[in-house]
């Protein structure tokens, strides 16, 4: 099996922070391969070298079956980015953006025109081409830029925090749209800091944190593995709750004013605790991508 | 793979200077305009109001009124400006807030074609100016024809040295206000002791000296040729001299851009 990326330790420094610190990761033809981690994980400096805007410091790189060694033209014509900030071009119109960024791969004129009428209609953004980039709001610029990274039908599309700053409407809607994409086989490399995007969209993921990888899996998978299948949390917990927990070594995580308890007989655990001490601010839920997340990275701010 | 044209080539090489002229062309007077005007009213003002005051001298032989003498070198300070200015305040713009640059590295270009891009168009900038520049002052018959015509490529050369002797400085300082550094330290003494307002002979010898080694003294020298439409064989080394400087500094503006880019 070919992969569209392989890393293999790859290695990113800046003076004395190891931003990426040796991480082996492989992408697979036509999956979404999601990359998760609390800020300065080292998602965005892992992302920026895999389409070569940022040279590596150690380890190495295949994409799409070639050795990268300083030859990324060929490379980059196949791969579409959407950063992780907006750089659009604030001179230009919307059209403009996108055809001036067709010119820029060589498209010519009029297929450069075709594709973009195309490809605004496929985000829903006709009836504003002609708008200056600046008199755009937050989330249509947002939606402009993943736009832009598929005007040279890419093979591969590397999206960093892609949904950051869109309404509940347009994250939906730009959901369908790589949903759609992924249907037609476009291999995807995916961060985002949200868990229910990464879960919805995501074959295969990794958690990354201080520069390294924790855990690879599949969401489903993850989740049962490190957390199980339901969640309790019970607010304000009382003293006797919390002693009945460590007693019956339940896997749990007592946050003081709250506790998280993991389970996997979520049900009849429920009724006991709720039953037994208090039915108030006890909540019974499925496990998810969250949970995990939470419980391998823990729960201090970062950065 | 497609066999490459030298012209496909040479394309890649314009694609930011293609870019600034899509944005330029939107507002072109606004934009051609205020870099000309300076050195358009030091000509004004010092040229036609200095005339009556110095009367006539000789320059290489000729007899000439002060305005003629400076009228080419308003040209090339007018070179300076609209070169230099682009790629340091211009450039500083897309570097840093726009990210321009970045988002064009996310496209097949390569560093290289991008700054070459960012270089040729502060020449071309440059160009401009004094084919507007170089329209008004013959107005006035103080340049000479066809001798004239070079100095629009000689412009161009220009600007490619100062273009990218300003791109130089946009890789290096650290924040957008610093760049006024080299403009008020560097490129401002430099207008004003190039032989540009004074003829450099009558001038201390450590004068003479330094201003020999500015590349604006060098493409005033040969401007003033082409105007004057008097040649002779010490232009090859002003000639050589600027394609030196251009040979440092093109190479130098990449390196120093993409080391700072592309961390
Ligand atoms: N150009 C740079 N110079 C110095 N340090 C940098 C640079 N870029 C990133 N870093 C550092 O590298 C580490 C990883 O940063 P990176 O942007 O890759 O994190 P991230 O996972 O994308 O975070 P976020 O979720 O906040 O986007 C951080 O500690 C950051 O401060
Ligand atoms: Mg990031």
């Amino acid at each position: 099996m070919q992969y569209i990326v392989e890393a293999r330790g790859l290695t990113k420094t800046f003076g004395d922070i190891r931003a990426v610190d040796g991480i082996s990761f492989h992408i697979l033809p036509g999956e979404c391969f999601g990359m998760l981690g609390p800020n300065g994980a080292g998602k965005t400096s892992t992302i920026r070298m895999s389409y070569g805007f940022s040279p590596m410091t150690a380890g190495s790189l295949r994409i799409f079956g070639h050795e990268v060694n300083g030859n990324w033209r060929d490379i980059k014509s196949r791969i579409g980015v959407c950063p992780q900030d907006n750089n659009l071009d604030p001179d230009l119109t919307v059209a403009e953006n996108l055809e001036l960024y067709a010119h820029y791969f060589e498209i010519p004129k009029e297929e450069a025109r075709r594709r973009t009428k195309r490809l605004l209609e496929f985000i829903s953004l006709e009836h504003r081409r002609d708008a200056k980039v600046t008199e755009l709001s937050g989330g249509l610029m947002r939606r402009l830029v993943i736009t832009r990274a598929l005007i040279n039908n890419p093979e591969l599309l590397i999206l960093d925090e892609p949904t950051t700053g869109l309404d509940p409407q347009s994250r939906h809607q730009v959901w369908e749209r790589l949903e759609e994409l992924r249907f037609r086989g476009l291999s995807t490399l995916l961060t985002t800091h949200y868990m229910d995007e990464a879960s919805r969209l995501c074959d295969r993921l990794v958690i990354m944190d201080y520069g390294k990888i924790l855990v690879e899996g599949k969401p489903a998978d993850l989740i049962k593995t490190y957390v199980g299948r339901d969640v309790i949390e019970v607010a304000a917990p009382s003293r006797e709750l919390q002693d009945f927990v460590v007693a019956q070594h339940m896997e749990h995580e007592n946050l003081s004013h709250r506790l998280v308890i993991y389970t996997h007989e979520g049900e009849k655990n429920f009724r006991e605790i709720s039953t037994r001490f208090s039915n108030v601010g006890c909540t019974l839920r499925m496990a998810s991508l969250e949970d995990v997340f939470l419980k391998l990275t823990g729960r201090g701010l970062r950065e | 793979m497609i066999a490459l044209s030298p012209f496909t080539i040479a394309k890649r090489y314009l694609m930011s200077l293609q870019r600034n002229f899509v944005v330029y062309r939107k507002v072109w007077l606004t934009n051609a305009l205020p870099n000309i005007m300076l050195p358009f009213f030091l000509f004004v003002s010092f040229g036609l109001g200095l005339n009556f005051l110095v009367g006539k001298f000789f320059y290489h032989g000729i007899e000439v009124s002060y305005v003629h003498y400076i009228a080419p070198a308003m040209i090339s300070i007018n070179v300076v400006f609209n070169a230099f200015f682009e790629s340091t305040y211009s450039s500083y713009v897309r570097m840093d807030r726009q990210k321009t640059f970045d988002a064009m590295m996310a496209t097949p270009l390569t560093m290289t074609e991008i700054m070459t891009g960012e270089i040729l168009w502060g020449a071309t900038k440059a160009l401009i100016a004094t084919a507007i520049m170089q329209a008004v002052i013959s107005l006035f018959g103080l340049i000479q024809y066809p001798e004239g015509f070079l100095i629009l490529p000689l412009a161009f050369l220009g600007g490619i040295a100062f273009s990218a002797f300003g791109l130089f400085f946009t890789g290096t300082l650290p924040t957008f206000e610093m760049v006024n550094l080299p403009v008020c330290l560097i490129v401002c003494p430099m207008c004003a002791v190039s032989g540009t307002f004074f003829p450099l002979q009558h001038m201390a010898p450590w004068l003479q000296w330094i201003a020999e080694a500015l590349p604006l003294t060098h493409l005033v020298k040969i401007t003033r040729a082409f105007s004057f439409g008097v040649m002779d064989a010490e232009l090859w080394w002003s000639g050589a001299y600027l394609l030196v400087f251009c040979a440092i500094f093109f190479p130098l503006a990449v390196y120093v851009m993409r080391r700072r880019i592309m961390k």
